[in-house]
């Protein structure tokens, strides 16, 4: 860490350029440029030549590159804007991949397409103000819940929990959430359920524990039969059984951050056994 | 910034854990949360975190003329700064009332106890000023207050003054060695939060109980076991023996949390006077993640499994979740399953059963559930819509008959091989449908 760091200030001192594929896995520090793969072998001092000498040396070939959150383009450069790890991911055909930046953070931004848990604030004539823990409350509709028709209503009080997703988040409005997908469907989402409890978590706990092979959902899965809903702005739900092991689920959900997977496969081996 | 409002749920979820006396973070009821005091460099500097709340305390002295009425007293001057850094609904304005209120408890506490005595030098008098930073707020601000005002009190050193008939004379710390504040005794606030008009109690609430708190009760005592205040507020009626009950459990916190207090004085003094290095900074283990470190809760998981193993055995089944939708053809779905069958006998259904007697219709049915019910339990748990095998299909598909015969006989289940001569009662049955 220390190294990358002192790497990573070196550079900023020195106005010098890297290669994005050369720091893929290490700290980035905002104000940083990164340089992508073609442009390296272009510009790039010790750029190993790759590719063979092109008969058109004018012509670069375009690849097309998704900059991920934490990246900004800056000419044709990348320019990071926030810290942490870059990452990087394959295309699954054509295009250059997509370069983001892991970062930490707690204070929720609205962004089109998330499914969020947002607690109902108000209720004004046909709309509901709900907090997602942005700056401002969403607005719902009644009639985006599945079936709702104007004689219709849905049963949605002041302080109920609701599970819906984006459709119009930007910086320059209130955003708007719905609770069916583009089929009218409810697929999952809607009023959540009277107990449980709901806890609140960074949002790259979040995103690790939504990854398609997480071990920590399997291995809680596995303790006692649960209902667990996570929402993108940090906010999880969960109830168990008893209020006991609604407890212990949700501490050990916000433990996970802080432990190495070796810690915490000891301490499900120590709850399975007791 | 509006605060996160509260939801039902949370609020059920917390009244009910505390009626079976459970609380979020696995305390007791009438435990406290982990206290840590750090010093700064300065005399009088001084942080105090209970839990995640923290409160920064910094006194500061000078020589002013006596108030009129009170020409021989020094004067306290306390004051409570909420800013919004302790959370963010705090806006300068907004939250007048909780902040009065704490002003208000703070400020009678110490001044009713008379903590320190302060003598008149000649037409000049110490106004001593403490100043408290909220820099967190996860609950039970008043206590980490009041121990934050008492720990930086008895930290802080003065400055030396002599008087010599008319003469005072004030030294610089160079010049004398400061003089420590005379203490009288140390009185700590200790709040109860009640729940259910007074039913149950708990002791140093945490940001969530008190917002589902009926009342508070605070209590400021110091280790000789005298009450400073009371003061109730919410509204609740509290009996006489709960009130008494409170004030003897004070008296045990207090005298915990003023050893506390001692211990962590006479370590910074030891610290200071060998030289050491003292302060915030010091404070801060090097080479360790602290800031991302979450203290460990209790959690007693000692009946937890025999009660999920009891209700595991003795629960049913669950019902078949219904988030999936099971395909049928392209273009039409399902979603669940119907009511049961009534029309047919349901003893009658044998799965092995080569005979088409009369029930052909049961059998069928039947025969397609329990396929369901394979089929489904093979995938698990996957989120993509179910689509069966060619058995099913084959009852709804009628344009494509030249497919069925060859997908039957590629499936080795006995059942399905015997739907091959249903196909007629199959359509028949298709119609009846239709008109129902």
């Amino acid at each position: 860490m220390a190294e990358a760091a002192s790497v990573a200030a070196e550079c900023l001192a020195g106005c010098r350029a890297r290669g994005a594929r050369s720091v893929l896995g290490q700290v980035v520090l905002p104000g940083e440029e990164l340089l992508l793969p073609e442009q390296e072998d272009a510009e790039g001092p010790g750029g190993a030549g790759e590719r063979p000498l092109s008969l058109n040396a004018g012509a670069r070939s375009r690849v097309r590159v998704i900059c991920g959150p934490g990246l900004r383009r800056c000419g044709d450069r990348l320019l990071v804007t926030k810290c942490g790890r870059l990452r990087h991911k394959e295309p699954g055909g054509g295009g250059g991949g997509v370069y983001w930046v892991d970062s930490q953070q707690k204070r929720y931004v609205p962004v089109k397409g998330d499914h969020v848990i947002g607690i109902v604030t108000a209720k004004s004539g046909d709309i509901f103000k709900v907090d997602v823990g942005g700056s401002e409350p969403a607005s719902l509709s009644y009639l985006s819940f599945e079936g709702a028709t104007k004689r219709n209503r849905p049963n949605v009080q002041v302080g109920d929990l609701i599970y819906g997703q984006f459709v119009v988040a930007n910086k320059d409005m209130e955003p708007e959430m719905v609770c069916i997908d583009s089929c009218g469907r409810a697929n999952g989402m809607g009023v959540i359920g009277q107990d449980g409890l709901l806890f609140k978590v960074t949002l790259g706990l979040i995103r690790k524990l939504l990854a398609p092979d997480c071990e920590i959902i399997q291995e809680v899965g596995k303790l006692y039969p649960l209902e667990i809903v996570f929402g993108m702005n940090g906010r999880i739900w969960v109830k168990a059984k008893t209020i006991q092991q609604t407890l212990i689920l949700a501490n050990i959900l916000e433990a996970c951050e802080h432990m190495t997977s070796d810690q915490r496969k000891q301490i499900f081996s120590r709850l399975a056994e007791s | 910034m509006k605060e996160t409002p509260l939801s039902n749920c949370e609020r059920r979820f917390l009244l009910r854990a505390i009626e079976e006396r459970k609380r979020l973070d696995g305390r007791q009821t009438y435990d406290y949360r982990n206290i840590r005091i750090s010093f700064g460099t300065d005399y009088g500097c001084c942080i105090v975190e209970l839990g995640k709340t923290r409160v920064l305390g910094q006194v500061s002295c000078e020589l002013v003329a006596p108030k009129l009425n009170r020409a021989t007293e020094g004067i306290l001057f306390f004051n409570l700064e909420l800013s919004q850094m302790a959370a963010p609904a705090f806006e300068p304005g907004r939250y007048l009332n909780l902040f009065l209120k704490l002003l208000y408890i703070s400020d009678v506490w110490l001044k009713i106890s008379k903590m320190i005595y302060l003598f008149k030098i000649h037409f000049q008098v110490w106004q001593i000023r403490v100043d408290l930073h909220l820099l967190n707020h996860d609950g039970n601000i008043i206590d980490a207050a009041s121990i934050a005002a008492v720990v930086a009190l008895c930290h802080f050193r003065r400055p030396d003054v002599s008087v010599q008939g008319d003469e005072v004379t004030l030294y610089t710390p160079e010049e004398r060695d400061p003089v420590p504040l005379s203490i009288h005794h140390m009185p700590i606030c200790v709040s109860f939060a009640f729940f259910q008009q007074g039913t149950y109690l708990l002791v140093d609430p945490n940001e969530r109980e008190e917002r589902v708190m009926d009342g508070l009760l605070v209590i400021a005592m110091n280790k000789h076991r005298e009450i400073c205040t009371i003061q109730s507020s919410g509204g609740i009626m509290l009996l006489k023996d709960q009130v008494l009950r409170c004030s003897k459990i004070a008296g045990v916190k207090v005298a915990e949390i003023t050893e506390l207090i001692q211990k962590a004085l006479e370590n910074d003094q030891k610290v200071r006077k060998e030289g050491g290095k003292f302060g915030f900074a010091e404070s801060i283990a090097n080479q360790r993640i602290t800031a991302f470190k979450m203290e460990k809760a209790t959690i007693d998981t000692s009946d937890v499994e025999e009660k999920a193993e009891e209700i595991i055995a003795e629960a049913e089944p669950p019902s078949e979740v219904v988030s999936k939708p099971v395909l049928w053809t392209p273009g039409t779905a399902q979603i669940g399953e119907g009511v049961e069958n009534s029309w047919g006998d349901l003893e009658d259904s044998e799965k092995e059963d080569d005979d088409e007697g009369g029930s052909d219709e049961a059998i069928l049915l039947d025969s397609i559930k329990m396929d369901t019910g394979i089929e489904v339990s093979d995938i698990g748990s996957q989120d993509a819509p179910i689509i069966l095998s060619d058995s099913e299909e084959e009852e709804m598909i009628i344009l494509e008959p030249d497919k069925n015969p060859k997908k039957i006989r590629t499936q080795t289940t006995s059942v399905k091989q015997e739907k091959a001569p249903n196909k007629k009662p199959v359509k028949r049955r298709k119609k009846k449908r239709a008109a129902n």
